[in-house]
């Protein structure tokens, strides 16, 4: 997967994490996920449709959801707490909206969030598009972005190119 | 001051509405999406609107060019994760004053409250 679409996402929850809970999100080397489970217990996910298709997942240790999720909303909540779907919801979707903004001449629409949890969840994706992981530590916690995306218009593109030479 | 907040995230909605009372404003009403929105404005009257873009069953896009075949006037700003130029323009377009995007900071959300009562008040 090409850089432009990961460092969006990097510059897009440091910012939303500093705006929204003055939390510092450092940020280690991204990689190539192995294997369908999710890195955490709690995922929440908004779809990518457009010039670019996939998913983003925010993933989350249990505790660390929690943390952030009171940090998020002023109240203390654990994962049973009925606000607490909705608070990780937003903020996947407050990640995704910002990086998806910074897309180079790509334009791209995101699905409303959902939240799934549960331990080894796993999350359904198209075999050949790679999964990067990009593993973040903050003072509530480590917790991970995964990143599926498939850059349509860079492939229409390909083959109306290759059309045109053959 | 009667406020509309529509979005369908609850954190959201109480994050704003934590920031508008802090500002003074107290006659809040909350909508989880457009359809809900457009069922709860004849009565509620709002004053002014605080819409998000991507939300269920009516986005606030749709929800923003079906409030303006009735309702010209009243001030609503959107609410949304969507920063993209071309986005921008289509929600002012379709009938939007002004324009927040998320993340965003308390103080952001007051100034672009007051830049837009004040703009509605001088028209």
């Amino acid at each position: 997967m090409d850089a432009k679409y990961i460092t969006p996402f990097i510059q897009s929850i440091q910012n939303v994490f500093a705006t929204m809970l003055q939390l510092q999100v450092t940020v280690q080397e991204p990689r190539v996920k192995q294997g369908a489970s999710c890195t955490y217990d709690v995922s929440g996910i908004i779809g990518l449709s457009g010039d670019v298709a996939g998913s983003v997942v925010l993933s989350f240790p249990t505790g660390a959801a929690e943390r952030v999720a009171s940090l998020f909303t002023g109240m203390e909540l654990t994962a049973d707490s009925d606000d607490f779907t909705d608070a990780i919801g937003e903020l996947v979707n407050m990640v995704s909206g910002g990086a998806k903004g910074m897309f180079k001449d790509r334009s791209v629409s995101i699905s409303c969030p959902s939240v799934v949890t549960g331990k080894d969840h796993k999350i359904a994706s198209p075999k050949d598009v790679p999964c990067i992981v990009i593993p973040c530590d903050t003072d509530c916690g480590e917790l991970a972005i995964e990143i599926m995306i498939d850059d349509r218009k860079s492939a229409t593109e390909a083959a109306a190119a290759a059309a045109l030479r053959a | 001051m009667k406020i509309l907040l529509v979005d369908d995230s609850k954190t959201m909605r109480n994050i704003q509405k934590s920031i508008l009372t802090q500002l003074g404003y107290t006659q809040l009403e909350e909508a989880c999406d457009g359809q809900d929105a457009l069922s709860k404005v004849g009565a509620f009257g709002p004053e002014l609107l605080l819409v998000d873009w991507n939300m269920p069953n009516m986005d606030g896009l749709t929800f923003v060019k079906e409030f303006r075949k009735t309702d010209k006037t009243t001030p609503i700003i959107m609410v949304t994760t969507e920063s993209e130029r071309s986005r921008v323009v289509e929600a002012i377009k379709a009938g939007v004053n002004n324009y927040v995007v998320k993340p965003f900071t308390p103080d952001v959300l007051s100034q672009r409250i007051t830049e837009t009562l004040g703009k509605v008040a001088a028209a």
